[in-house]
């Protein structure tokens, strides 16, 4: 396991969904005629102005609001994202100008499928803990791409989470520990210049969802001693429904350790925003002295896990930002045509 | 290409950062240059809580180039908690969801999308307030 020499936590967190859903069934009635089953109820859509950047900007914002530092403590502003709305110029940089950390901060875009906002995290955690920087932002955000009938398009959804990572005696919870495992799946990809990601069929699921992520979790408990009993919550990354409690069952977790961070349901597969948004709604509902297990996935593919403690001060800080349920409560929902207009689905001529 | 006009009013549009004067503790915004004779150090940069009212509203139904996919969306005029006067869009609502007074907040969205050889200018939007 990696710990850093000097301890460090989250200061401050802050989530972000769009307001706009729609229902799994709307999109069935187009492509199978309503028939079959749908991997969740709804799934969150970005909203005509929306896109990565946007979404990270008030995700970060509610995690600095947290946090209570300025702006000029924070020493990097980093955006994991697979939808970057630029190939080339990077999200960090307008994002840390929208927060007022420019000139003088590290902001970079990092890019792992599913998991690139906790590649962020973990960069950010070796920042703060090597001492080169008191406060860094990790952010993972996504407004995913899908090909019209794919089975993805039932799921990949938008939403933020943002991370500030500083010392551990100023956090609302403590990051003890993270292990990272990787390996060569192209389980999922999208070629470059491609417009919709696809599948690599047999490698979904056994090789690449679930193998990641039991290497990641199994090893990050064996390393600190502990099972799934130890944690009061547990968060996986969520693709749709069933994967995240497949894989907490198998791990050990009970439906009621998970069941605050499991938001696939209601909003989707909100990709580097997938894990990170679940936290956030777990850090909601956290009490000083429980423990929380995070593991996160990626398509390519890897997963990386962590274990934190939550602190006295979460208490105080979680009221001065919006919670998850805020975001999760206003809803709209919209019809496929509409949809259809917004993702830019429709080819004006 | 009018990248440099975009890009110039970047601290403004992503966070509505205006001027306050150092002496008597006017807000201005936008910032504005200084009168003729005027001590430019008298203003200091100052950013804006985005917090305010609805002073008055209305629905674009034939929007400019570049918003006919938002039609019909509305837009308004908010007083802001430190006291300018700002017209911008208002979004994540509708009509009916708008009344005159009621308390809204700023958001960093996207203004415009310039063209896909071009920038995506993005800027201030208010909403009303989530909680």
């Amino acid at each position: 396991m990696m710990k850093p020499e000097r301890p460090v936590g989250l200061i401050g967190y802050g989530a972000y969904v769009p307001r706009y859903r729609i229902a799994a069934r709307e999109i069935a009635r187009i492509w199978t005629d309503g028939q079959g089953g749908v991997p969740v109820d709804a799934k969150s859509v970005p909203g005509p102005d929306e896109d990565t950047i946007t979404l990270s900007i008030e995700a970060a914002r509610n995690a600095l609001a947290r946090a209570g530092v300025t702006i000029e403590q924070v020493s990097a502003v980093w955006v994991g994202s697979e939808s970057h709305p630029y190939s080339v110029k990077p999200s960090g940089t307008i994002v840390a100008e929208a927060l007022g950390a420019t000139p003088w901060v590290s902001a970079a875009d990092f890019e792992f499928a599913c998991k690139a906002g906790s590649e962020a995290l973990t960069a950010a955690m070796a920042l703060v803990g090597s001492g080169m920087a008191t406060y860094a932002m990790a952010i993972g955000a996504d407004t995913a791409q899908s090909r019209p009938s794919d089975a993805l398009e039932y799921t990949a959804s938008a939403g933020a989470g943002a991370l500030l990572i500083g010392p551990a005696e100023e956090s609302v919870a403590t990051i003890d520990a993270t292990v990272s495992y990787v390996s060569d799946t192209p389980d999922f990809f999208r070629r470059a210049d491609r417009p919709y990601p696809v599948h690599g069929n047999r490698f979904t699921g056994e090789p690449a969802y679930f193998h990641q992520i039991q290497s990641a979790a199994q090893r990050l408990m064996s390393d600190l001693g502990k099972t799934a009993k130890d944690f009061t919550y547990a968060i996986f990354h969520q693709p749709n429904a069933k994967f995240p409690q497949a894989v907490a069952k198998r791990l050990g977790f009970s439906d009621s350790q998970i069941a605050p961070g499991l938001l696939s349901p209601q909003i989707g597969n909100t990709y580097s925003g997938a894990a990170m948004v679940g936290l956030c709604a777990t850090l909601d509902v956290a009490q000083p002295g429980e423990t929380i297990f995070i593991t996160t996935y990626g398509s390519g593919a890897g997963s990386d896990a962590y274990a934190l403690t939550v602190t006295e001060q979460i208490l105080e800080r979680r009221n001065r930002a919006p919670l998850t349920e805020a975001y999760l409560k206003r809803q709209v929902f919209i019809d496929y045509a509409v949809y259809a207009k917004w993702i830019g689905k429709l080819v004006m001529g | 290409m009018e990248i440099a006009r975009h890009w110039r009013q970047r601290a403004a549009r992503y966070r509505l950062q205006g001027q306050r004067h150092r002496e008597t503790g006017e807000v201005r915004f936008p910032a504005q240059p200084p009168a003729i004779g005027e001590d430019p150090a008298v203003w200091e940069a100052v950013e804006l809580s985005g917090r305010g009212e609805l002073y008055s509203f209305s629905v674009l139904r034939q929007g400019p180039d570049g918003y006919e996919g938002l039609v019909p969306y509305p837009v308004g005029m908010v007083r802001l908690e430190e006291g300018p006067l700002v017209a911008a869009q208002l979004t994540d609502c509708a009509e009916a969801d708008l009344a005159i007074g009621q308390s809204v907040e700023m958001v960093t969205r996207q203004l415009l999308d310039t063209g896909e050889d071009n920038v995506l200018v993005y800027g201030y939007k208010f909403r009303p307030v989530l909680v």
